[in-house]
């Protein structure tokens, strides 16, 4: 199983802090692509990814056990 | 000692200079961001910070490595606030200590432009008329690859 934590407006979105869902296998484009069509998540393009609390790139294959952040452009200071 | 951290609860602007403190330094700048009232005229009643804890916290420490490295003798503290904070009150402070005041300032300026590229952390605004999470209004960063590059990274 995989842990996929979201932040700001995403969680806005899709209403929960994180999902648990078995991810392994799939790249982080098709999770994001999955998971954007199904709570209709707006902007995914300007989102980031972290595996692991570090930041992936979009090509990056999601193993068993990972944890997952899609990170929306971050405000912080 | 934790020298990166973020905190539920108001910043202690000298414990964080305290933690710079060091013989073979000449200069430590602070840095204070504190909460705005007017941005373009928009006034803000409060602002909710949000962080993805641990991501956040390494990644302050990535900043303080990287200042390291680029600044000899310099040693570095970081703490940003979260939850609620009103008009006025302190959001982050960045303390830098080096042999010389012109590397101290110049370090301190790169840790705050690089807490607004790679730190995750958010600001949601709470105005008279709504609210909503900032990030990049204008929509002109996207990220192809989905993180940031080399480019991004070095402004």
């Amino acid at each position: 199983m995989n842990k996929i934590l979201f932040f700001a407006h995403l969680r806005d979105a899709v209403g929960e802090e994180f999902l648990s869902l078995d991810a392994a296998g799939k790249t982080v484009a098709v999770l994001k692509t999955e998971l954007a069509a199904k709570y209709d998540l707006p902007r995914m393009e300007t989102v980031m990814t972290a595996i692991n609390e570090e930041f992936a790139s979009n090509d990056e294959v999601i193993r068993e056990g990972d944890e997952i952040a899609f990170i929306p452009p971050v405000s912080g200071g | 000692m934790k020298r990166y951290e973020i905190s539920k609860d108001p910043i202690d602007i000298q414990a964080v200079i305290d933690k710079v403190v060091q013989r073979e330094a000449g200069a430590i700048t602070t840095f204070i961001g504190t909460v705005r009232e007017l941005t373009n005229g928009k006034k803000t009643l409060f602002l909710i910070y949000e962080a993805y804890e641990a991501m956040a916290v390494k990644k302050l420490e990535q900043i303080g490595r990287e200042i390291e490295e680029r600044f000899e003798g310099s040693k570095v503290a970081i703490t940003h606030r979260v939850g609620r904070l009103d008009i006025t009150d302190i959001a982050v402070v960045i303390a830098v200590s080096t042999p010389h005041r012109a590397d101290s300032y110049e370090a301190n300026r790169y840790a705050i432009e690089r807490i607004k590229e790679i730190v995750p952390i958010w600001k949601k605004e709470h105005w008279e008329d709504g609210e909503e999470w900032m990030g990049n209004q204008l929509e002109t960063v996207a990220y192809p690859t989905g993180k940031p590059e080399e480019g991004d990274l070095n402004e």
